[in-house]
């Protein structure tokens, strides 16, 4: 089993790379990712994260970090460890098997050029 | 007997709303000023540039009030105008920066509270906390101003001042409701600000007739800022707060406290030194 | 699975051009170059706001004043997508600024000089950020899809950067006598330092090669230092202004303009610490972080009484819940 998340330490310019000291005991905000729909009609659309102590703070701040410029008209946030993600060594197993049913795609089906409407 | 005697009040109502805005806009700026100052230097990256956001919408606010004044000036005959603004270097034009830039602190109209030092972000936060909710009463109130200008003003800034508002309670209780070093801040930093905070509430001449308020008004303001503030205290697990007979006052009249000479001798420096240039 | 087919299939997908994402297997190098470049990137957003910010209180007009104000805001904005885009990669931000503030970690030499006139936020905007925006732009099309993102983002609000700086120059380049002169003044110390932003010379850039066959780079520094100075010396002529090199000139046979040697002994005494600010902006960015500490300590704090107040309240309110029928 492979462990996907690793830390490390930094390394710069011609440095003899032994990284920095270990962190004291994080007392961090946590991290929360961050969707915005950009207009109403759209969906929601993952813009980044950011560390917020809870989801009302994390709301506000998204809208401080990422709404500058007008970019949204609806914030949702979550904290990022509620997000599950399938795992990117199953990806073969869990989306090739879709490539050969092409019979899914309205492209498929051969008709006669004047049907209308269809 | 020149026209202009020909209608006495005119004179009158031009110079009572100059100083009114004169009086929001530096209460404005002065406020952007402290707030811009913590850019850089705040305790986490996303609260940084909270609180820059809210310098933003002060300096922007004080530009709306400063132009607003600018052009009723720009509309009168020049000495007129000139003897109107105390200005202690004569303008080659009435704009928003010769007014913020051209008068000296005995001609600024701000409430002693805004121009008092940041301190920490305990004290930054009750100020703004203390003067948003300040601002969210009046605002309310200058709405139904008759002068469309002015009401228009108020409609766009109360949007801000309200999430200031929440902004700021949200600290408020956090740090009184946090640890005890937090609440101790927030304490110490309430002895500080509160003899100050009385001023808000006792309006010039210039205010009462420009917003067209009785001075009950201004009771009325006085009494919902108390509830909103004891209302927050509460959340904040922090004591009750009444005013007492006593408070700093002086502001409005053009008598500051030594800090605000520094501020304007920060941000006036470059216009000063290089007269009528363009920027 | 053998981790010589992981690097085979790794590398193939860069060359395809596709992007990788966080959860993907890729080489402990690439990972580490990424942390350290991102990293590294996202600490001179933040530091940068302070030789900026340093004129806020006194920009000349109320209109310079919001711009700058925006323009320092959106440089820690900056700072916070990057930073994001490295939490990815399994570092944390406490982590990332325990190695800047030890020192550990570097930053672009560039902010370590003083901001001394208003011109400078003039040059800063016009060089540093033109410089950056030449780093970056190749940037979005980076092979970390997270990196690439923010670089997206970065780029579409840095043009502002460049463009108001322009302005104030501009501005300046037609006004008195004394304003044409901090103009000039602030384009003679900038320039260099901002050559030197693209980093060594390609000889003496160890991390390149990799780096571009990674296609975390798709320029070397040098390239893109020779389109910098392409255009800059196109482009002060609308100032009225020069250059401080009279080594510049167009060379007809190259296509390009030819410009004098590089201090080279400067950048690595600034990378070193030996800058006229590398103290003083290091210590500004651990007293804001120390001074915060009770601050960030107090939020999470209040956080967690919430928390055990809404179990307690919940679990009360369980015991007197009606049965739903």
């Amino acid at each position: 089993m492979l462990t996907l998340i690793r830390k490390y330490f930094y390394g710069d310019y011609g440095e003899i790379e032994n990284g920095a000291p270990p962190a004291p005991p994080s007392r961090e905000w946590p991290l929360w990712e961050v969707f915005i729909r950009s207009k109403q009609g759209l969906d929601h659309k993952h813009v980044g994260s950011l560390h917020a102590t809870d989801a009302a703070m994390a709301i506000e701040n998204a809208r401080d970090v990422y709404t500058r410029r007008m970019e949204g008209v609806s914030i949702w946030v979550v904290e990022s460890r509620h997000i599950h993600a399938s795992n990117p060594d199953e990806a073969e197993a869990l989306y090739d098997p879709a490539n050969d049913k092409i019979y899914r795609h309205p492209t498929f089906y051969q008709l006669p050029d004047e049907l209308k409407y269809m | 007997m020149n026209a202009e005697s020909m209608i006495p009040n005119h004179n009158a109502v031009t110079d009572t709303t100059i100083n009114a805005m004169l009086q929001l806009a530096d209460d404005n700026l002065i406020m952007g000023h402290r707030c811009s100052e913590w850019c850089g230097h705040g305790p986490i990256l996303e609260q940084d540039i909270a609180l820059t956001n809210i310098a933003l919408d002060f300096v922007g606010q004080a530009r709306n009030f400063y132009q607003y004044a600018a052009t009723i000036l720009q509309q009168m005959p020049n000495e007129k105008a000139l003897a109107l603004v105390d200005f202690d270097m004569v303008p080659e034009q009435i704009t928003e920066d010769s007014l913020a830039c051209l008068r000296d602190a005995g001609a600024f109209k701000n409430h002693l509270l805004v121009e008092l030092p940041n301190g920490d972000w305990a004290q930054t936060m009750l100020k703004i906390f203390f003067f948003s909710a300040y601002r969210f009463y009046l605002f309310q109130l200058l709405q139904k101003n008759t002068d469309t200008q002015l009401a228009g003003i108020a409609e766009k800034s109360i949007k801000e001042v309200q999430y200031h508002l929440k902004w700021s309670s949200e600290w408020v209780i956090r740090l009184g409701d946090g640890t005890d070093e937090s609440k101790n801040r927030i304490l110490k930093a309430m002895d500080t600000l509160w003899p100050y905070a009385g001023e808000l509430f006792g309006p010039a001449k210039y205010e009462l007739e420009c917003y067209q308020l009785e001075s009950i008004a201004f009771e009325t303001l006085r009494v919902n800022w108390l509830e909103k503030v004891n209302q927050i205290f509460e959340m904040a697990t922090l004591p009750a707060q009444s005013f007492t007979q006593w408070h700093q006052s002086g502001g409005k009249q053009g008598i500051h406290t030594e800090y605000l000479g520094y501020i304007l001798a920060e941000m006036q420096f470059l216009p000063r030194t290089f007269p009528n240039a363009t920027w | 699975m053998d981790t010589t087919m992981l690097f085979a299939q790794f590398q193939k997908k860069i060359d395809q051009d596709i992007k990788i994402e966080p959860q993907d297997w890729m080489p402990d190098e690439y990972r580490k170059t990424l942390i350290r470049q991102i990293s590294q990137h996202a600490h001179s957003e933040v530091v940068g706001m302070l030789p900026e910010g340093n004129w806020i209180t006194r920009a000349p007009s109320l209109r310079r004043k919001a711009i700058l104000l925006a323009k320092v805001q959106d440089e820690a904005g900056h700072g916070l997508y990057l930073y994001s885009a490295a939490e990815t990669l399994g570092i944390t931000r406490d982590e990332m600024y325990q190695q800047l503030h030890s020192g550990k970690a570097k930053y672009s030499s560039i902010f370590n000089y003083p901001t001394i006139s208003w011109a400078d936020m003039g040059a800063i905007g016009w060089l540093v950020d033109g410089a950056a925006i030449m780093n970056q732009v190749p940037l979005s099309r980076c092979s970390y899809g997270p990196y690439a993102r923010a670089m997206v983002r970065i780029c579409k609000e840095e043009s502002f950067h460049q463009r108001q700086g322009f302005e104030i120059l501009l501005t300046l380049s037609k006004g008195t006598k004394a304003q044409r002169k901090i103009c000039q003044d602030a384009i003679n110390r900038w320039w260099w330092p901002s050559l030197m932003m693209f980093g060594p010379t390609d000889n003496d850039s160890p991390h390149t090669a990799q780096s571009m066959l990674w296609k975390i780079k798709r320029f070397t520094n040098d390239e893109l230092r020779q389109k910098f100075v392409d255009v800059c010396a196109e482009q002060v002529k609308f100032l009225g202004m020069t250059l401080p090199d009279k080594d510049l000139k167009w060379n007809e046979e190259r296509q390009h303009y030819d410009f004098g040697p590089i201090n080279w002994e400067e950048f690595w005494n600034v990378v070193k610490g030996n800058g006229p600010c590398n103290k003083e902006r290091l210590a500004t960015r651990v007293q804001a972080w120390e001074d915060g500490a009770w601050v960030r300590d107090a939020a999470l704090a209040y956080e967690e009484k919430k928390a055990v107040r809404q179990y307690r309240y919940d679990a009360e309110n369980e015991n007197t819940k009606m049965p739903v029928s």
